[in-house]
């Protein structure tokens, strides 16, 4: 997303300078940009014991309240980075959206109409309290060092090391890593040193975003408007913020000034049409921008990986931006860790662009779709969109139809060359390749959440058939750290009981059921039953100990 | 999965059925009819349900338009 900014009133951090000492020596890992994505790849490398250098460019966070939609899944992601809570805490707990056509609403959705999971579907905070958050969390970490305006001005790589060349205030420095982690975002820096383009489809409408702080009755849902009354012609988003700040986002059409649409006189009247004329508020952020749907052709070049927007653009319905980015980053951290530490061949690293491009497909297939039903491009194609809107009103098969921004979801990697084929029939909501549900447990009365046993590593789950097979089941029957579900109603002295039932709906688990997931939590083997070789094959297969095979298109 | 879009012969009364298509765009202006139509071709395609059938019938349709 292309934001060119106009910062009205917002918080803003200035962190100082500070002088790197001696840089003799080769870092394992180099990360470039200190964004939601680069702040998450180091976290996750520095709390597993890789020290990794943070280098941004600038010395503020976010500007503006920009991608304010954060996934249940990202959420779970910041959990393991040990921030997950303050961010969940903050956040403006959301998953009912509804869509008007006209004044009339059409068509409601509800993200997560399910219970037995630890995080809501979405949270709406302010991108610069997430960084913030997750500044604070890396400060925590010995192993990572952040150094601001240090911006990266050449690279050069060798066989095994890549240079990086970084100016700073008081002059250039070389910085010598193993790998390097580019996470500069859209206008990505160490893309262009390296002459690589992110190439896709732009598309000719304007924006206008502006963020009001207001007392306001509306509930903490995303709503969208087609053709409102107060906005005629055109499409309007309103999502809740903290700290009474609200989000609302105007189509604009691509004859729009973007200068002239930025000035107060023209946004106010815009907001007032929608609030009312005798509406109180104050503006805190305006910015106009354009959007692009578009990819790099691949996310890895040698010892350089791309993640976040330096990979991959989307449109900004579906809040798959910055969702995609810390996705990318739970994928790429584990990898380089088991490179580096020699536990991982270097061609892991591979997999986590063939998986990661593939997301980044999906991500931009929605965004493309969503973004051709909220702005027609062709007559035929608003007589469509508008015959769909006209029958969702009272034929259901219509409102399936409508598409106000398909909401980020994780991808499953189905087809990766990481996951073993099934041992067994499995059903359940829960697909090979598939990021792990959630479930509640009971551990010794108290409740305890699925996802939060999982820790950094491999884990495996065992579903034992009642709490004395639960009791019975030894660690060193596995290669692998394993949590021990006991059915419901079984529970007993340090046995974790699927207390809801839930483990065992959302896993197809039965009696003897192991299931193996890799450090980012995604589904990689499953059996019936324990076999320790097999597990053993499924963790090399896992880190790419086998040959790897490109991913197959599922 | 294997579904074929049907173009022989299927309905009992076709002349019938050209009056009932023709009858309901009677005093619909342009802007109207092209609602009709496109209302029509999404109730249709939601009956039909198979999206091979329709991408059939859409390519016959585009190959029939582009070839005039």
């Amino acid at each position: 997303m292309d934001i060119d900014d106009m910062d009205i009133d917002y918080q803003a951090r200035v962190f100082d300078y500070v002088p790197a000492a001696a840089q003799a020596g080769r870092y394992p890992v180099v990360v470039v940009g200190a964004g939601p994505v680069g702040l998450a790849t180091a976290i996750d490398l520095a709390q597993n014991g890789v020290p990794v250098v943070l280098l941004d460019d600038d010395n503020k966070l976010s500007s503006g309240s920009r991608a304010i939609c954060f996934s249940k899944r990202t959420l779970e992601i910041f959990d393991r980075l040990g921030c997950g809570e303050r961010i969940a805490a903050k956040g403006v707990r959301w998953h009912v959206g509804r869509v008007f056509n006209r004044d009339e609403e059409v068509y409601r959705f509800d993200l997560l109409p399910e219970t037995g999971h630890e995080r809501p579907a979405f949270v709406n905070l302010q991108q610069y309290y997430v960084e913030g958050y997750l500044h604070e969390r890396a400060q925590e970490l010995p192993q990572l060092d952040l150094r601001w305006c240090s911006k990266v001005t050449g690279l050069v790589q060798h066989a095994d090391h890549v240079v990086l060349n970084v100016s700073t205030p008081d002059g250039e420095y070389a910085l010598e890593a193993a790998y390097v982690v580019a996470a500069d975002g859209g206008k990505s820096s160490v893309r262009s040193l390296m002459g690589l383009e992110s190439i896709g489809r732009s598309f000719r409408d304007r924006f206008l975003i502006a963020d009001v702080k207001m007392t306001a009755g509306f509930p903490a849902e995303r709503w969208f408007w087609f053709d409102p009354p107060f906005h005629p012609g055109q499409s309007v988003l309103l999502h809740r913020q903290p700290d009474n700040i609200w989000r609302i986002d105007f189509q604009l059409g691509w004859d729009a000034d973007p200068v002239a649409e930025k000035a107060p006189e023209r946004v106010i009247p815009r907001i007032r049409a929608l609030l009312g004329k005798d509406a109180e508020f104050t503006l805190e952020w305006v910015s106009i921008y354009t959007f692009c749907c578009l990819r790099m052709d691949s996310f890895r070049r040698g010892r350089v990986l791309f993640a976040g927007d330096a990979a991959h653009g989307v449109s900004p319905f579906g809040a798959r931006g910055a969702n995609s980015g810390v996705q990318d980053a739970d994928n790429l951290a584990w990898k380089l860790r088991l490179v580096v530490k020699g536990e991982a061949p270097d061609a892991l690293l591979d997999t986590y662009a063939s998986e990661r491009e593939r997301a980044a497909d999906e991500n931009i297939l929605n965004s493309t779709r969503s973004t051709d039903f909220i702005t027609p491009k062709s007559a035929v194609s608003k007589l469509f969109r508008d015959a769909v809107l006209q029958l969702a009103k009272d034929q259901p098969f219509a409102r399936k139809l409508v598409n106000s921004g398909r909401l980020s979801t994780p991808s499953t990697y189905a087809g990766s060359a990481l996951n073993t084929p099934d041992g067994g029939q499995f059903g359940g909501c829960m697909r090979l390749g598939a990021p792990a549900a959630d479930a509640p447990l009971m551990l010794d009365g108290a409740a305890a959440w699925l996802l939060r046993q999982m820790g950094n590593g491999f884990t495996g789950i065992y579903f034992a058939g009642s709490a004395r097979e639960a009791l019975n089941f030894g660690q060193d029957a596995v290669p692998v750290r394993t949590l021990v579900v006991a059915p419901q109603g079984q529970g007993g002295p340090g046995i974790f009981e699927d207390s809801e039932a839930l483990f065992a709906a959302r896993y197809d688990a039965r009696p003897g059921s192991f299931y193996l997931l890799r450090p980012d939590q995604h589904l990689c083997a499953r059996w019936r039953a324990v076999d320790a070789p097999a597990v053993r094959d499924a963790l090399a297969q896992a880190c790419a100990a086998h040959a790897v095979q490109p991913l197959e298109h599922a | 999965m294997n579904a074929r879009l049907n173009v022989e012969p299927n309905l009992p009364d076709p002349d019938a059925f050209y009056e009932l298509l023709i009858d309901s765009h009677q005093d619909l202006d342009e802007a109207q009819s092209n609602m009709l139509n496109a209302q029509l071709v999404l109730l249709l395609s939601n009956h039909i349900g198979e999206l091979a059938v329709l991408r059939e019938a859409l390519a016959i349709a585009r190959a029939t338009v582009q070839g005039e």
